[in-house]
Protein backbone atom coordinates (compact mmCIF):
# COMPACT_ATOMS: atom_id res chain seq x y z
CA UNK A 1 0.00 0.00 0.00
CA UNK A 2 1.29 3.63 -1.00
CA UNK A 3 2.20 4.97 2.24
CA UNK A 4 1.35 8.84 2.37
CA UNK A 5 3.21 10.57 5.18
CA UNK A 6 2.36 14.14 5.05
CA UNK A 7 -1.66 13.71 4.98
CA UNK A 8 -3.22 15.76 7.24
CA UNK A 9 -4.86 14.96 10.76
CA UNK A 10 -8.15 14.89 10.86
CA UNK A 11 -10.28 15.49 14.42
CA UNK A 12 -13.64 15.26 15.66
CA UNK A 13 -14.70 18.36 17.36
CA UNK A 14 -18.55 17.85 17.31
CA UNK A 15 -21.04 14.97 17.63
CA UNK A 16 -25.13 14.83 17.29
CA UNK A 17 -27.92 12.19 17.16
CA UNK A 18 -31.31 11.60 17.35
CA UNK A 19 -31.95 7.92 18.10
CA UNK A 20 -35.05 5.50 19.62
CA UNK A 21 -32.59 6.55 23.09
CA UNK A 22 -33.69 10.18 22.49
CA UNK A 23 -31.97 13.48 21.21
CA UNK A 24 -28.46 13.88 22.03
CA UNK A 25 -25.06 12.12 21.49
CA UNK A 26 -24.43 11.65 25.01
CA UNK A 27 -27.85 10.89 25.31
CA UNK A 28 -27.77 7.97 23.47
CA UNK A 29 -24.09 6.35 24.97
CA UNK A 30 -25.42 7.05 28.77
CA UNK A 31 -28.56 5.27 28.64
CA UNK A 32 -27.14 2.30 26.12
CA UNK A 33 -24.04 1.84 28.91
CA UNK A 34 -27.29 1.95 31.74
CA UNK A 35 -28.97 -0.88 29.73
CA UNK A 36 -32.15 0.96 28.16
CA UNK A 37 -33.80 -0.52 25.21
CA UNK A 38 -35.54 1.92 22.80
CA UNK A 39 -36.66 -0.93 20.82
CA UNK A 40 -40.60 -1.21 21.34
CA UNK A 41 -43.13 -3.27 19.55
CA UNK A 42 -40.61 -4.77 16.88
CA UNK A 43 -38.90 -1.42 15.98
CA UNK A 44 -36.63 0.96 17.25
CA UNK A 45 -38.54 4.69 16.82
CA UNK A 46 -37.29 8.01 18.17
CA UNK A 47 -40.10 8.64 19.89
CA UNK A 48 -39.10 11.34 21.61
CA UNK A 49 -38.44 13.10 18.08
CA UNK A 50 -41.02 16.03 17.36
CA UNK A 51 -40.01 17.89 14.02
CA UNK A 52 -41.80 20.81 15.41
CA UNK A 53 -39.71 20.98 18.88
CA UNK A 54 -36.64 21.04 16.85
CA UNK A 55 -37.33 22.75 12.93
CA UNK A 56 -39.55 25.65 11.93
CA UNK A 57 -42.92 24.88 10.14
CA UNK A 58 -41.28 25.38 6.74
CA UNK A 59 -38.37 23.43 7.27
CA UNK A 60 -40.12 20.73 8.88
CA UNK A 61 -42.84 20.26 6.11
CA UNK A 62 -40.18 20.32 3.29
CA UNK A 63 -38.14 17.58 4.52
CA UNK A 64 -38.88 14.05 4.84
CA UNK A 65 -38.23 12.98 8.40
CA UNK A 66 -34.93 11.23 7.41
CA UNK A 67 -33.37 14.62 6.67
CA UNK A 68 -35.41 16.09 9.77
CA UNK A 69 -33.17 13.72 11.90
CA UNK A 70 -30.15 14.50 10.09
CA UNK A 71 -30.78 18.41 10.39
CA UNK A 72 -31.31 17.86 14.27
CA UNK A 73 -28.64 15.57 15.23
CA UNK A 74 -26.29 17.90 12.19
CA UNK A 75 -27.28 20.95 14.89
CA UNK A 76 -26.19 19.52 17.92
CA UNK A 77 -23.05 18.35 16.05
CA UNK A 78 -22.12 22.15 14.96
CA UNK A 79 -23.06 23.45 18.03
CA UNK A 80 -20.79 21.26 20.04
CA UNK A 81 -17.87 22.21 17.61
CA UNK A 82 -18.52 25.81 18.75
CA UNK A 83 -19.84 27.18 14.87
CA UNK A 84 -22.51 29.32 16.22
CA UNK A 85 -24.13 30.46 12.84
CA UNK A 86 -21.25 30.73 10.45
CA UNK A 87 -18.22 27.93 9.58
CA UNK A 88 -15.06 29.19 11.25
CA UNK A 89 -14.01 28.44 7.61
CA UNK A 90 -14.27 29.69 4.20
CA UNK A 91 -17.72 28.10 3.38
CA UNK A 92 -16.21 27.04 0.32
CA UNK A 93 -13.78 24.87 2.34
CA UNK A 94 -16.51 23.43 4.06
CA UNK A 95 -17.81 20.28 3.19
CA UNK A 96 -20.80 17.83 4.14
CA UNK A 97 -21.52 14.13 3.08
CA UNK A 98 -24.97 12.75 4.56
CA UNK A 99 -25.66 8.75 3.67
CA UNK A 100 -28.54 7.22 3.99
CA UNK A 101 -30.08 3.37 2.94
CA UNK A 102 -33.56 4.50 1.33
CA UNK A 103 -33.70 8.00 1.33
CA UNK A 104 -37.63 9.47 1.91
CA UNK A 105 -39.72 6.55 2.11
CA UNK A 106 -42.41 8.11 3.68
CA UNK A 107 -42.86 10.89 1.07
CA UNK A 108 -42.52 8.43 -1.66
CA UNK A 109 -45.43 6.08 -0.57
CA UNK A 110 -47.38 9.22 0.33
CA UNK A 111 -47.26 10.67 -2.96
CA UNK A 112 -47.68 7.26 -4.39
CA UNK A 113 -51.17 7.36 -2.64
CA UNK A 114 -51.71 10.88 -3.80
CA UNK A 115 -51.22 9.84 -7.27
CA UNK A 116 -53.58 6.83 -6.87
CA UNK A 117 -56.31 8.80 -5.15
CA UNK A 118 -56.31 12.05 -6.92
CA UNK A 119 -54.40 11.63 -9.60
CA UNK A 120 -51.12 12.35 -11.34
CA UNK A 121 -51.79 16.69 -11.34
CA UNK A 122 -51.96 16.29 -7.25
CA UNK A 123 -48.54 15.11 -6.43
CA UNK A 124 -46.85 17.75 -4.41
CA UNK A 125 -44.05 19.33 -6.30
CA UNK A 126 -41.96 18.64 -3.25
CA UNK A 127 -41.80 15.24 -3.15
CA UNK A 128 -39.06 14.45 -5.53
CA UNK A 129 -37.14 16.86 -2.89
CA UNK A 130 -37.95 14.96 0.15
CA UNK A 131 -37.71 11.30 -1.29
CA UNK A 132 -34.06 12.20 -3.02
CA UNK A 133 -31.84 10.36 -1.23
CA UNK A 134 -29.36 13.58 -1.29
CA UNK A 135 -31.81 15.92 0.29
CA UNK A 136 -29.92 15.38 4.07
CA UNK A 137 -26.83 16.53 2.78
CA UNK A 138 -29.09 19.64 0.60
CA UNK A 139 -31.14 20.54 3.90
CA UNK A 140 -28.18 20.48 6.43
CA UNK A 141 -25.69 22.83 3.56
CA UNK A 142 -28.40 25.10 3.06
CA UNK A 143 -29.53 26.00 6.70
CA UNK A 144 -25.89 26.50 7.83
CA UNK A 145 -23.81 27.73 4.83
CA UNK A 146 -21.42 24.55 4.06
CA UNK A 147 -20.68 25.74 0.14
CA UNK A 148 -17.72 23.00 -0.40
CA UNK A 149 -18.08 19.43 -2.16
CA UNK A 150 -21.88 17.70 -0.75
CA UNK A 151 -23.63 14.89 -1.65
CA UNK A 152 -25.14 11.85 -0.63
CA UNK A 153 -23.85 8.78 0.16
CA UNK A 154 -25.51 5.08 -0.52
CA UNK A 155 -24.28 1.69 0.60
CA UNK A 156 -27.59 0.28 2.58
CA UNK A 157 -26.59 -0.40 6.50
CA UNK A 158 -22.51 0.56 5.27
CA UNK A 159 -23.48 4.00 4.25
CA UNK A 160 -23.30 6.01 7.29
CA UNK A 161 -19.60 4.71 7.74
CA UNK A 162 -18.90 5.41 3.99
CA UNK A 163 -20.16 8.96 4.68
CA UNK A 164 -17.32 9.16 7.17
CA UNK A 165 -14.81 7.30 5.32
CA UNK A 166 -15.17 10.12 2.40
CA UNK A 167 -15.32 12.75 5.02
CA UNK A 168 -12.38 11.58 6.31
CA UNK A 169 -10.50 11.25 3.02
CA UNK A 170 -11.76 14.52 1.30
CA UNK A 171 -9.51 16.67 4.61
CA UNK A 172 -6.67 14.09 4.38
CA UNK A 173 -6.47 15.45 0.52
CA UNK A 174 -7.00 18.81 1.14
CA UNK A 175 -10.07 19.43 -0.97
CA UNK A 176 -11.78 20.72 2.34
CA UNK A 177 -10.90 21.79 5.57
CA UNK A 178 -13.63 20.78 7.99
CA UNK A 179 -16.38 18.25 6.71
CA UNK A 180 -19.94 17.53 8.43
CA UNK A 181 -20.74 13.99 7.59
CA UNK A 182 -23.09 11.24 9.19
CA UNK A 183 -26.11 9.30 8.10
CA UNK A 184 -29.86 9.71 8.71
CA UNK A 185 -32.33 6.81 7.94
CA UNK A 186 -36.61 6.55 8.75
CA UNK A 187 -38.29 3.86 6.89
CA UNK A 188 -40.61 2.54 9.36
CA UNK A 189 -42.97 2.44 6.92
CA UNK A 190 -45.36 -0.85 6.40
CA UNK A 191 -44.21 -0.96 3.03
CA UNK A 192 -40.13 -1.33 4.23
CA UNK A 193 -41.81 -3.81 6.65
CA UNK A 194 -42.99 -6.06 4.31
CA UNK A 195 -39.95 -6.18 1.87
CA UNK A 196 -37.92 -6.83 4.74
CA UNK A 197 -40.13 -9.82 6.30
CA UNK A 198 -40.35 -11.20 2.90
CA UNK A 199 -36.37 -11.50 3.06
CA UNK A 200 -36.87 -12.91 6.29
CA UNK A 201 -34.65 -10.63 7.96
CA UNK A 202 -36.64 -8.84 10.54
CA UNK A 203 -36.57 -10.87 14.21
CA UNK A 204 -39.96 -12.15 14.28
CA UNK A 205 -39.64 -11.66 18.06
CA UNK A 206 -38.74 -7.77 17.50
CA UNK A 207 -35.63 -8.66 19.96
CA UNK A 208 -32.21 -7.86 18.78
CA UNK A 209 -29.59 -9.42 21.29
CA UNK A 210 -26.73 -9.60 19.08
CA UNK A 211 -24.21 -12.50 18.91
CA UNK A 212 -26.57 -15.14 21.16
CA UNK A 213 -27.75 -18.07 19.73
CA UNK A 214 -31.18 -17.06 20.05
CA UNK A 215 -30.87 -14.69 17.72
CA UNK A 216 -33.21 -14.23 15.08
CA UNK A 217 -32.70 -11.21 12.90
CA UNK A 218 -32.49 -7.67 12.99
CA UNK A 219 -34.90 -5.15 14.11
CA UNK A 220 -35.48 -2.02 11.90
CA UNK A 221 -34.79 1.54 13.84
CA UNK A 222 -34.48 4.94 12.46
CA UNK A 223 -32.24 7.68 13.50
CA UNK A 224 -29.23 10.41 12.46
CA UNK A 225 -25.98 10.11 13.71
CA UNK A 226 -23.66 13.16 12.52
CA UNK A 227 -19.87 14.54 13.05
CA UNK A 228 -17.60 17.25 12.64
CA UNK A 229 -14.63 16.33 11.09
CA UNK A 230 -11.84 19.11 10.81
CA UNK A 231 -8.46 19.45 9.38
CA UNK A 232 -6.28 18.92 13.19
CA UNK A 233 -3.95 22.10 12.59
CA UNK A 234 -7.10 23.80 11.62
CA UNK A 235 -8.83 22.84 14.43
CA UNK A 236 -6.05 23.95 16.83
CA UNK A 237 -5.68 27.11 15.69
CA UNK A 238 -9.01 28.07 15.88
CA UNK A 239 -8.92 26.61 19.56
CA UNK A 240 -11.38 24.41 19.28
CA UNK A 241 -11.86 21.27 21.91
CA UNK A 242 -10.58 18.26 19.93
CA UNK A 243 -12.81 15.11 21.19
CA UNK A 244 -11.17 12.47 18.90
CA UNK A 245 -9.60 11.24 15.99
CA UNK A 246 -10.95 9.67 12.54
CA UNK A 247 -7.23 7.66 12.30
CA UNK A 248 -8.21 5.05 9.75
CA UNK A 249 -10.74 3.55 7.54
CA UNK A 250 -10.44 0.46 5.17
CA UNK A 251 -13.24 -0.45 2.72
CA UNK A 252 -13.78 -4.15 0.67
CA UNK A 253 -16.51 -5.40 -1.13
CA UNK A 254 -17.61 -9.34 -0.90
CA UNK A 255 -18.75 -9.74 -4.70
CA UNK A 256 -20.37 -12.74 -3.31
CA UNK A 257 -24.15 -13.03 -2.80
CA UNK A 258 -26.93 -9.94 -2.90
CA UNK A 259 -27.70 -9.77 0.74
CA UNK A 260 -25.85 -12.86 2.81
CA UNK A 261 -22.30 -11.81 3.72
CA UNK A 262 -19.14 -14.32 2.81
CA UNK A 263 -19.15 -16.58 5.64
CA UNK A 264 -15.38 -16.72 5.49
CA UNK A 265 -15.41 -12.88 6.30
CA UNK A 266 -11.94 -12.29 4.30
CA UNK A 267 -13.12 -9.67 2.40
CA UNK A 268 -14.66 -7.92 5.66
CA UNK A 269 -11.80 -8.66 7.61
CA UNK A 270 -9.75 -6.90 4.84
CA UNK A 271 -11.86 -3.54 5.71
CA UNK A 272 -11.04 -4.07 9.14
CA UNK A 273 -6.95 -4.63 8.83
CA UNK A 274 -7.15 -1.41 6.14
CA UNK A 275 -8.42 0.35 8.91
CA UNK A 276 -5.98 -0.39 11.63
CA UNK A 277 -2.90 -0.16 8.63
CA UNK A 278 -4.61 3.12 7.90
CA UNK A 279 -4.43 4.85 11.73
CA UNK A 280 -0.76 3.62 11.53
CA UNK A 281 -1.55 0.94 14.26
CA UNK A 282 -1.36 -3.19 15.13
CA UNK A 283 -3.85 -5.05 16.15
CA UNK A 284 -2.46 -4.88 19.47
CA UNK A 285 -3.46 -1.48 20.28
CA UNK A 286 -7.33 -1.98 19.45
CA UNK A 287 -9.04 -1.54 22.98
CA UNK A 288 -12.80 -1.57 21.87
CA UNK A 289 -14.51 -2.94 18.66
CA UNK A 290 -18.17 -1.50 18.51
CA UNK A 291 -19.63 -4.15 16.09
CA UNK A 292 -22.04 -3.80 13.19
CA UNK A 293 -23.72 -7.01 15.47
CA UNK A 294 -27.05 -6.82 14.00
CA UNK A 295 -28.94 -10.25 15.16
CA UNK A 296 -28.92 -12.08 12.25
CA UNK A 297 -27.23 -15.53 12.43
CA UNK A 298 -25.12 -14.44 9.15
CA UNK A 299 -23.93 -11.25 10.31
CA UNK A 300 -23.07 -11.87 13.63
CA UNK A 301 -20.79 -15.08 12.40
CA UNK A 302 -19.33 -13.57 9.33
CA UNK A 303 -18.64 -10.90 11.86
CA UNK A 304 -17.11 -12.82 14.05
CA UNK A 305 -14.57 -14.38 11.85
CA UNK A 306 -13.58 -11.17 10.30
CA UNK A 307 -12.50 -9.74 13.57
CA UNK A 308 -10.82 -13.01 14.63
CA UNK A 309 -9.42 -12.83 10.65
CA UNK A 310 -7.64 -9.59 10.65
CA UNK A 311 -7.04 -9.08 15.05
CA UNK A 312 -5.74 -12.54 15.46
CA UNK A 313 -4.59 -13.99 18.29
CA UNK A 314 -5.78 -10.21 20.21
CA UNK A 315 -9.37 -10.60 19.01
CA UNK A 316 -10.47 -12.87 22.06
CA UNK A 317 -8.67 -9.67 24.66
CA UNK A 318 -10.90 -7.32 22.90
CA UNK A 319 -14.46 -6.01 24.36
CA UNK A 320 -16.62 -6.54 21.28
CA UNK A 321 -20.33 -4.69 21.88
CA UNK A 322 -23.23 -3.88 19.56
CA UNK A 323 -25.39 -0.19 19.94
CA UNK A 324 -27.99 -2.26 17.77
CA UNK A 325 -28.83 -4.43 20.75
CA UNK A 326 -30.40 -0.99 22.17
CA UNK A 327 -32.04 0.62 19.18
CA UNK A 328 -31.91 -1.70 16.53
CA UNK A 329 -30.44 -1.41 13.75
CA UNK A 330 -30.45 2.33 11.74
CA UNK A 331 -29.82 0.74 8.09
CA UNK A 332 -28.27 3.51 6.17
CA UNK A 333 -27.89 5.97 9.67
CA UNK A 334 -26.00 3.05 11.68
CA UNK A 335 -22.53 3.46 11.03
CA UNK A 336 -22.71 6.92 11.71
CA UNK A 337 -24.55 6.72 15.14
CA UNK A 338 -22.75 3.92 15.80
CA UNK A 339 -19.29 5.91 14.59
CA UNK A 340 -20.28 8.71 17.43
CA UNK A 341 -21.58 6.17 20.11
CA UNK A 342 -18.02 4.79 19.66
CA UNK A 343 -16.61 8.30 20.25
CA UNK A 344 -18.89 8.66 23.63
CA UNK A 345 -17.26 5.70 24.72
CA UNK A 346 -14.05 6.40 24.03
CA UNK A 347 -14.46 10.16 25.57
CA UNK A 348 -16.35 8.16 28.64
CA UNK A 349 -14.06 5.82 28.71
CA UNK A 350 -17.72 3.61 29.09
CA UNK A 351 -17.83 0.30 27.21
CA UNK A 352 -21.88 -0.56 26.71
CA UNK A 353 -22.33 -4.03 26.92
CA UNK A 354 -24.25 -6.03 24.34
CA UNK A 355 -27.63 -5.64 25.84
CA UNK A 356 -29.88 -9.10 25.39
CA UNK A 357 -26.91 -11.37 25.33
CA UNK A 358 -27.28 -14.17 28.07
CA UNK A 359 -27.17 -17.46 25.81
CA UNK A 360 -23.73 -17.85 24.34
CA UNK A 361 -23.34 -19.26 21.06
CA UNK A 362 -20.56 -21.99 21.04
CA UNK A 363 -19.44 -21.04 17.47
CA UNK A 364 -18.62 -17.39 18.34
CA UNK A 365 -16.42 -17.31 21.01
CA UNK A 366 -15.60 -13.27 21.43
CA UNK A 367 -16.16 -11.06 24.23
CA UNK A 368 -19.04 -9.75 23.30
CA UNK A 369 -19.37 -7.43 26.78
CA UNK A 370 -22.34 -8.94 28.39
CA UNK A 371 -24.59 -7.49 30.79
CA UNK A 372 -23.31 -4.17 32.62
CA UNK A 373 -21.24 -1.48 31.08
CA UNK A 374 -17.51 -1.72 31.89
CA UNK A 375 -14.18 0.74 31.74
CA UNK A 376 -12.53 1.55 28.76
CA UNK A 377 -9.24 0.05 29.44
CA UNK A 378 -6.38 1.14 27.42
CA UNK A 379 -2.94 -0.54 27.06
CA UNK A 380 0.02 1.72 27.44
CA UNK A 381 -1.07 5.43 28.39
CA UNK A 382 -1.70 5.82 24.52
CA UNK A 383 -4.92 7.46 23.87
CA UNK A 384 -7.41 4.34 23.53
CA UNK A 385 -8.38 3.30 20.10
CA UNK A 386 -11.65 1.88 18.83
CA UNK A 387 -12.73 0.24 15.92
CA UNK A 388 -16.45 0.25 14.60
CA UNK A 389 -18.21 -2.16 11.30
CA UNK A 390 -20.38 -1.92 9.21
CA UNK A 391 -20.94 -4.29 6.70
CA UNK A 392 -24.35 -4.08 4.23
CA UNK A 393 -26.30 -5.94 2.01
CA UNK A 394 -24.80 -5.54 -1.45
CA UNK A 395 -21.64 -6.66 0.39
CA UNK A 396 -20.26 -3.26 1.20
CA UNK A 397 -17.86 -3.56 3.95
CA UNK A 398 -16.75 -0.50 5.84
CA UNK A 399 -14.36 -0.03 8.95
CA UNK A 400 -13.66 2.79 10.93
CA UNK A 401 -9.99 3.16 13.44
CA UNK A 402 -11.23 6.02 15.71
CA UNK A 403 -8.89 7.07 18.81
CA UNK A 404 -9.68 9.15 21.65
CA UNK A 405 -8.24 12.40 22.05
CA UNK A 406 -4.97 12.77 23.85
CA UNK A 407 -5.81 13.56 27.55
CA UNK B 1 -70.48 28.97 -10.43
CA UNK B 2 -68.42 32.33 -9.61
CA UNK B 3 -66.37 32.95 -6.11
CA UNK B 4 -65.95 36.00 -4.20
CA UNK B 5 -62.51 37.87 -3.83
CA UNK B 6 -63.76 37.34 -0.15
CA UNK B 7 -63.71 33.57 -0.28
CA UNK B 8 -60.51 33.21 -2.21
CA UNK B 9 -58.86 35.44 -0.16
CA UNK B 10 -59.67 33.51 3.08
CA UNK B 11 -59.01 30.39 1.20
CA UNK B 12 -55.28 31.39 -0.24
CA UNK B 13 -54.38 32.90 3.23
CA UNK B 14 -54.86 29.82 5.04
CA UNK B 15 -53.16 27.78 2.58
CA UNK B 16 -49.50 29.92 2.46
CA UNK B 17 -50.23 30.29 6.80
CA UNK B 18 -49.57 26.42 6.29
CA UNK B 19 -46.56 26.65 4.13
CA UNK B 20 -44.55 28.78 7.23
CA UNK B 21 -45.54 32.60 7.53
CA UNK B 22 -47.61 33.65 10.45
CA UNK B 23 -51.43 34.43 9.07
CA UNK B 24 -50.74 37.93 10.20
CA UNK B 25 -48.19 38.85 8.07
CA UNK B 26 -50.36 37.42 4.99
CA UNK B 27 -52.03 40.60 3.56
CA UNK B 28 -53.39 41.62 0.43
CA UNK B 29 -50.22 43.68 -0.13
CA UNK B 30 -47.39 41.35 1.12
CA UNK B 31 -44.73 40.26 -1.29
CA UNK B 32 -43.92 36.63 -1.79
CA UNK B 33 -40.32 37.45 -1.28
CA UNK B 34 -41.35 38.86 2.16
CA UNK B 35 -43.57 36.06 2.89
CA UNK B 36 -40.54 33.64 2.00
CA UNK B 37 -42.65 31.87 -0.18
CA UNK B 38 -40.80 30.45 -3.57
CA UNK B 39 -41.70 28.80 -6.56
CA UNK B 40 -42.50 25.55 -4.87
CA UNK B 41 -44.72 26.96 -2.58
CA UNK B 42 -46.61 28.37 -5.27
CA UNK B 43 -47.06 25.12 -7.37
CA UNK B 44 -48.98 23.99 -3.83
CA UNK B 45 -50.82 26.70 -4.04
CA UNK B 46 -51.88 26.06 -7.40
CA UNK B 47 -52.62 22.66 -6.61
CA UNK B 48 -55.23 23.57 -4.00
CA UNK B 49 -57.02 26.28 -6.03
CA UNK B 50 -57.28 23.76 -8.76
CA UNK B 51 -59.05 20.87 -6.54
CA UNK B 52 -60.82 24.25 -4.93
CA UNK B 53 -62.10 26.05 -7.87
CA UNK B 54 -61.09 23.95 -11.02
CA UNK B 55 -59.18 27.18 -12.11
CA UNK B 56 -55.78 25.39 -14.15
CA UNK B 57 -52.83 27.29 -12.75
CA UNK B 58 -49.41 26.94 -14.80
CA UNK B 59 -45.83 27.91 -13.90
CA UNK B 60 -46.28 30.59 -16.73
CA UNK B 61 -48.88 32.15 -14.98
CA UNK B 62 -47.70 32.47 -11.58
CA UNK B 63 -44.12 33.77 -12.62
CA UNK B 64 -44.93 37.20 -12.62
CA UNK B 65 -46.83 37.29 -9.30
CA UNK B 66 -45.43 39.36 -6.50
CA UNK B 67 -48.63 39.90 -3.82
CA UNK B 68 -50.77 37.80 -2.04
CA UNK B 69 -53.77 40.27 -3.80
CA UNK B 70 -51.95 38.92 -7.33
CA UNK B 71 -52.75 35.56 -6.91
CA UNK B 72 -56.44 36.19 -5.49
CA UNK B 73 -56.88 38.62 -8.42
CA UNK B 74 -56.00 36.03 -11.18
CA UNK B 75 -57.83 33.38 -9.02
CA UNK B 76 -60.90 35.15 -9.08
CA UNK B 77 -60.85 36.33 -12.64
CA UNK B 78 -60.09 33.01 -14.00
CA UNK B 79 -62.80 31.77 -11.65
CA UNK B 80 -65.37 33.97 -13.11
Amino acid sequence: MASMPDRRKVVVTGLGAVTPLGIGASTLHERWAAGEVGIAEGAGRCREFEAKEHLSVKEARRLDRFAQLAVVAAGEALAEAGWDGEPPYDPMRVGCIIATGIGGQGTLEAQLEVMRERGARMVSPLGIPQYMPNAAAAAVTMKHKLRGQSYGVVSACASGAHAVGSALRMIQYGDADAVVCGGAESALTDFAFACFNSMEALSPEGISRPFDARRDGFVMGEGAGMLVLEDEESARERGATILGEVAGYGSTTDAHHLTAPDPTGDPASRAISLAIRDAGAEPSQIDYINAHGTSTQLNDAAETAAIKQALGAEAKRIPVSSTKSSIGHTLGAAGAVEAVATFRTLITGVIAPTLGYEVPDPDLDLDYVPGEARPLVTGNGHPALALSNSFAFGGHNVALALRGAAR
Amino acid sequence: MSVTSEQVESRVVETLASFGPDESQITRDATFEELDIDSLDLVELAQVVEDEYGVVLKGEDMKDLKTVGDAIDLIVQRAG
